[in-house]
């Protein structure tokens, strides 16, 4: 069978050979203009003049538009029409795209674009966490709070008590292929999109919306992407309407890619974190009580950061049962990029508070911070095992239990920043004896004993800690250091809605078949996965798959690929599409054959009935010359879910994918310089429907994880200007700068809910693996004195430097 | 100006080329071929690498920032050619298949022909090889996996056939072209002196940016890729001298048997891509405070030749940078060589950044001090990184110099360091720490001279 088969990515001949076509890489029609936007030099203020003469007669430029140009919408925005494509007079931040050039050619566009004389009032910008909290600047009325149990209480009545604060940076996504747009105008006023992004059919909305059609004249397409990490979820919109507008006004093909440094000014990036703890604790280093303040700047428009908020205070437990806690969650409004979706959706960041607060009980008591770990892990899985499917509770679907909810008009449902589409849910019994999250979800499927201790026996971590503490005994200069963290990961959309996915399968007279669906191929290997799940339906091989770009013409409706639900939501969909051709070709062949449907098998490229042995293309034919369709449509929802976000309670996952990492870190305390000598990973990707893809989304899920919490430091000056806006600047982890050893293996279980073939999301989980590089740097500057490190991220050679400072004064 | 080079086997002529072309737009916007990728457009990611290869061998440069004179007499190999004219694929290509190494596959075509590059070299340091192409979804190692895979495949005959590239004359240059690229220093020198508002470009590692960052277009310009006696490394009675136009992979080369530390801050000094096409020449004349060759260069006690004209006249290289953006040079004179004197090895240069490979240094720390008999007897200590200029560290030399080599005495030098240095604050570092970690580096230095170890780098796992 062609699934849990370790196949090459689907176009890795074409990666190769350089043949693979990004939207760059489109053969343009003659005439094909290029864009480029004309930013804001200031972070907050207003126009007060406008002077384009020399862009609008610098050579090659055909147009330049302005907001009062433009046709209809003037809105980019994927929540709720605060995210105007182009500013009109206020600005909200530096880099702001204020104009657009339309031009013969990319470099004249961009050469015009820097000619506007623009003259501005400036107002004070709100930059940091303190600016915006002193200004009550935020998104939503006011903090989000989730409580379980009395933290405050508990935490007083503990045996210890200590308190401290993380700050984390935010992450450039720096996907290799920077954004990009390229619209071909249609008869009628239609358009062909084709678009990097992550969501066409929020392209196609927002294109819709900003040439007044209806949906149905605006055609998606997406081929591939060269990374999207998150960043091409809702980033690409501007570029997609702006060609869209630009196509419409001049009649032309137009495409617009950004400039590097554009797109690092101009897009949004991971959300940065501040989180304040508090915890209470006993000798062992058992959590009593723990308060969470988590305070991210948002940057000026809402864009995902409701959602992303969420996910953070979803995962401020990680791996561990807290009986009492409180979670605050400040989500600041700040005139800095709009801070958007990026792996792990502010997963990572919630998780690193408790890691932190881990790591900082266990140098309290002077316990291996493992060991704090362990004691406060969830309890194991129930009997039966994570192996065991159970039988599925009978259960209200959403649909029954409220009414529907009206929507103003323009809401794009299918977004994640589609804040309140869906009606509360209510929140879901645990079953007795079980253990549930801060937000009242049973923890039925906790597989993390298990992983540790295996991932603990292979990495010789025992051996290692002893030996680590000799050698930096011995040496004075560098200092080793060592941490195992684990990885509890929640899967699906918290909006809840989103978890839905389609397919479109044809059959075709000569046995080969053509496969689509609403995901969207950005180097996870989604499309092989989900063309193995077709090809196991049929039991043919791969070569009869075609794997055929995103087309929200073929399927409509599609939510983001994101939330690492990509093979999930539409493997299944896949399936059940295959599966409805199989039982109508089962059905005919059994007819002609004498033989019961039931009977019937598909597999080894032929398909078996009737005692027969007829070649799959055979079959297809004869079931053609049958007047069967061969075409059909699949869809897919995940049952299960219930979610109630504005109390915190409910079922918004599906089920949790895990995943455990050991690193050892070698410190230089002169100068703050490291380097990650081993990394260990055992990682849970249920029944891998691909191990060598899904070994790939775990090795570089973690050294893009180490990357947020080492090297890849964001820095904006007192101006709001961001000065890391180019690799020369911004440093992505380099070839060298991952583990020196680097073991990775995939924990062997099928998942215990019924996934396709039993596998796991495997996209963003790896990623959080990286907080083991963050914690061994912590562990290796602590043997430096008696105080605790309390090391920020990024930490860079000079936080590290600091730190150790700090431990050896006894700060 | 005319070029002639070959393009995956196949010769092309190109009249009038206008020389802020980059070999990248070219591919891609007039010959259609996108297999080459834009990345960053400033040499920094690697998905523009194209093979170039000539006499002196085969080397992996940066599309992006390539301007097409440099071009000339050459023979580049873009992704679509690694493969065989019959689409049979290269060991690399099979390998990164085999192995996994591609997942967006933007960064691909780059990474492959690096690959390409150091495979046709024989060369097995894929870390150094590969560290400048970035890659943001595989992590990295299925991708060294592939190199190492390929290691032992013998090089294909389509890639060896490069080498074999036609010498090409030079055509007359028009006097009356904006863009000249003269065939010697003596004519490098009547030519600048007489248009010396040229801009010179040697590698363009630099220039590059101007024309894709800056978008600044350069009316008048003199290649110097042409110019085969400012390429030559020779030894002299006072020492080694090094030709302005020496690429950095050549003295990278150079330097492992002379000056081995000075040898492993090149090593990171940029990347394979950017060492093959910047000049030694270009780093000291643009004058950069955080160029990384002047200190050690300073610290060396290195003399720098300049030219303008006839005449030819030299300094000590610290001499040779003024203040912020301005250098001893006037009008229409030229870096033309650089000489280090022979000396016994006692360089360490310590190059601090966020990230190890192909990082700009927050600080750049160059020491060379003699001990004779427990005393300092001589101490050379410069920085980059640390003040408007390369710069020595005057006072901190002064007060070691005559004193027993000791703890005591990098301890009585603490306040020294602040006469010589007020660093800024900026993206790379703070000041604080910038000033923290040069005094830790002198630290450094004893440690490392009393024979301890001080480099994680060298720690094995």
């Amino acid at each position: 069978m062609t699934v849990a088969k370790p196949l090459a990515h689907d176009a890795a001949r074409l990666h190769v050979t350089g043949a693979a076509r990004y939207v760059d890489d489109i053969p343009t029609p003659t005439g094909t203009l290029h864009l480029a936007f004309g930013t804001a030099a200031i972070a907050a203020g207003r126009i007060t003049e406008l002077d384009l003469a020399a862009v609008r007669s610098a050579p090659g430029v055909v147009a330049v538009l302005e907001a009062r140009d433009l046709p209809f919408a003037n809105d980019v925005s994927p929540s709720v029409h605060d995210e105007p494509l182009l500013s009109g007079s206020t600005i909200h931040y530096l880099g702001q795209p204020v104009f657009l050039v339309i031009a013969t050619s990319h470099l004249a566009a961009r050469k015009a674009a820097k000619l506007a004389k623009i003259t501005y009032r400036k107002r004070d910008a709100i930059l940091s966490y303190q600016d915006a909290m002193e200004a009550d600047s935020r998104f939503e009325e006011a903090p989000r709070i989730w409580q379980k149990g009395d933290a405050g209480e508990a935490i007083d009545a503990a045996p210890h008590m200590l308190e401290g604060t993380i700050e984390m940076g935010g992450q450039e996504h720096f996907y290799l292929e920077g954004q990009a747009a390229l619209v071909l105008p249609s008869e009628d006023g239609d358009m062909l999109v084709h678009s990097s992004t992550q969501h066409p059919t929020e392209i196609q909305h927002k294109v819709a919306e900003a040439l007044g059609l209806p949906m149905h004249g605006v055609r998606v397409e997406t081929r591939r992407m060269g990374g999207g990490f998150g960043g091409k979820e809702s980033q690409g919109n501007a570029l997609a309407v702006a060609c869209a507008v630009a196509a419409r006004l001049t009649g032309k093909p137009c495409k617009m890619r950004y400039d590097r440094d554009d797109d690092m000014i101009i897009t949004g990036k991971r959300h940065d974190f501040r989180i304040d703890y508090r915890v209470g604790f006993d000798d062992s280093g058992r959590l009593a009580g723990v308060e969470f303040v988590q305070m991210t700047r948002c940057g000026w428009a809402q864009d995902l950061s409701i959602p992303v908020a969420d996910r953070a205070m979803l995962h401020a437990d990680n791996a561990y049962h807290l009986e009492h806690a409180r979670i605050e969650s400040h989500r600041l409004r700040t005139n800095t990029q709009s801070a958007t979706a990026f792996r792990g959706f502010g997963g990572p960041q919630g998780m690193l508070g408790i890691e932190r607060v881990m790591d900082h009980v266990a140098h309290r008591l002077g316990l291996d911070p493992l060991a704090v770990r362990r004691a406060n892990y969830y309890a194991a899985a129930a009997a039966g095992g994570p192996s065991a499917p159970r039988a599925a509770e009978p259960r209200p679907a959403r649909e029954d239990i409220a009414a529907p909810q009206t929507q103003a008009a323009g809401t794009d449902l299918t977004s994640r920043g589609a804040v309140g589409a869906t009606p509360e849910g209510r929140p879901v019994p645990a079953p007795s004896g079980v253990q549930t999250t801060p937000y009242g979800q049973p923890v039925e499927d906790f597989i993390l004993h298990e992983m540790t201790a295996a991932l603990e026996e292979s990495c010789d971590y025992a051996a290692r800690r002893a030996a680590l503490a000799e050698w930096n005994a011995a040496n004075p200069v560098l200092k080793r250091g060592l941490a195992l963290t684990p990885v509890k990961f929640g899967i699906s959309f918290t909006l809840t809605h989103l978890n839905q996915a389609g397919a479109l399968v044809h059959v075709y007279q000569d046995g080969s078949i053509q496969m689509n669906h609403g995901g969207t191929e950005m180097g996870q290997g989604l499309f092989q996965k989900v063309a193995q799940v077709a090809a196991a339906r049929f039991g043919v091989d791969m070569q009869a798959v075609k794997i055929t770009a995103t087309d929200t013409a073929k399927v409509p409706n599609t939510s983001a690929t994101a939330a690492s639900s990509g093979s999930d939501l539409n493997g299944m969909a896949v399936q059940a599409a295959c599966d409805t051709i199989r039982d109508r070709m089962a059905a005919h062949l059994a007819h002609l054959h004498q033989d019961e449907p039931r009977d019937v098998r598909f597999a080894d490229g032929c398909v078996h009935v009737g005692g027969n042995r007829i070649p799959f293309a055979e079959a297809a034919k004869l079931c053609y010359e049958g007047r069967v369709s061969l075409s059909a449509t699949g869809f897919y929802k995940t049952p299960k879910l219930e979610w109630d976000r504005i109390r915190g309670q409910g079922r918004p996952f599906f089920y949790f994918a895990y995943g455990a990492a050991c690193s050892e870190v070698v410190v230089d305390t002169l100068t703050g310089e490291y380097r990650i000598l081993r990394t260990d990973i055992l990682h849970d990707a249920g029944t891998s429907l691909n191990p060598a893809l899904d070994i790939g989304q775990v090795e570089g899920g973690f050294v893009q994880g180490a990357g947020w919490l080492t090297t890849e430091e964001l820095v904006w000056d007192e101006d709001g200007a961001l000065r890391t806006h180019a690799p020369s600047t911004y440093k992505i982890p380099a070839c060298s700068d991952r583990p020196v050893v680097f073991n990775v293996a995939l924990w062997d279980g099928r998942n215990r809910e019924d996934t396709v073939y039993r596998s796991k999301a495997v996209g963003e989980p790896p990623f959080m693996l990286g907080i083991s590089v963050l914690m061994a740097l912590s562990n290796a500057i602590a043997s430096c004195g008696s105080s605790y490190p309390a090391l920020d991220a990024p930490a860079t050679p000079e936080r590290v430097l600091a730190a150790i400072q700090g431990v050896r004064n006894g700060e | 100006m005319d070029i002639t080079f070959l393009l995956n086997g196949e010769s092309v002529e190109l009249r009038d080329v206008a020389p802020t072309v980059t070999l990248l737009d070219w591919l891609r916007e007039s010959r259609g071929l996108t297999g080459t990728k834009e990345g960053c457009n400033e040499g920094d990611c690697g998905a523009c690498t194209v093979m170039v290869t000539d006499a002196t061998g085969a080397r992996a440069l940066n599309a992006c920032i390539l301007l097409l004179p440099q071009l000339h007499g050459r023979a580049i190999r873009t992704v679509e050619g690694i493969a065989a004219p019959d689409g049979s694929l290269h060991p690399v290509q099979q390998a990164m298949i085999d192995l996994h190494g591609s997942q967006c596959g933007f960064c691909t075509p780059g990474f492959v022909v690096s690959m390409a590059t150091a495979h046709a070299n024989g060369d097995t340091g894929h870390d150094d090889a590969l560290a400048g192409n970035l890659c943001r979804c595989t992590g990295y190692a299925p991708i060294i996996r592939a190199a190492r895979a390929a290691e032992s495949a013998p090089v294909p005959e389509w890639i060896r056939a490069d080498m074999l590239v036609p010498t090409v004359t030079a055509s007359a240059a028009d006097p009356a072209d904006p863009c000249q690229a003269p065939e010697s220093a003596d004519a490098l020198a009547a030519l600048y002196a007489a248009s010396p508002d040229a801009t010179l470009v040697a590698g363009a590692t630099d220039v590059g940016l101007w024309v894709t960052k800056g978008l600044r277009d350069l009316p008048k310009t003199i290649f110097l890729n042409r110019c085969r006696d400012l390429q030559q490394m020779s030894e002299t009675d006072s020492g080694l001298r090094i030709g302005a136009g020496v690429t950095m992979d050549r003295v990278l080369a150079e330097m492992r048997q002379r000056h081995p530390s000075y040898a492993e801050m090149i090593r990171r000094y940029g990347s394979a891509q950017v060492r093959a096409a910047a000049t030694l020449g270009g780093n000291i004349a643009n004058g950069s405070p955080i160029g990384d060759n002047p200190p050690a260069l300073i610290a060396l006690g290195a003399t720098l030749h300049l030219r303008h004209g006839d005449q030819s006249r030299a300094m000590p290289i610290e001499a040779f940078f003024l203040s912020y953006g301005k250098q001893d040079r006037a009008p229409g004179e030229f870096v033309e060589a650089v000489t280090i004197p022979h000396q016994p090895d006692r360089l360490r240069v310590y190059k601090l950044s966020k990230r190890f490979d192909q990082d700009i240094s927050a600080v750049c720390g160059a020491f060379s001090l003699t001990v004779d008999d427990g005393i300092v007897t001589a101490a050379r200590i410069a920085f980059g990184g640390m003040a408007a200029t390369p710069k020595r560290a005057a006072h901190v030399e002064a007060a070691l110099t005559g004193q027993p080599w000791s703890d005591d005495t990098i301890a009585a030098a603490w306040d020294s360091w602040e006469q010589d240095f007020q660093p800024l604050s900026d993206m790379r570092a703070s000041a604080d720490y910038r000033l923290t970690a040069a005094r830790n580096m002198l630290t450094r230095y004893m440690i490392e001279d009393l024979g301890g170890q001080v480099s994680v780098l060298e720690v094995a796992p």
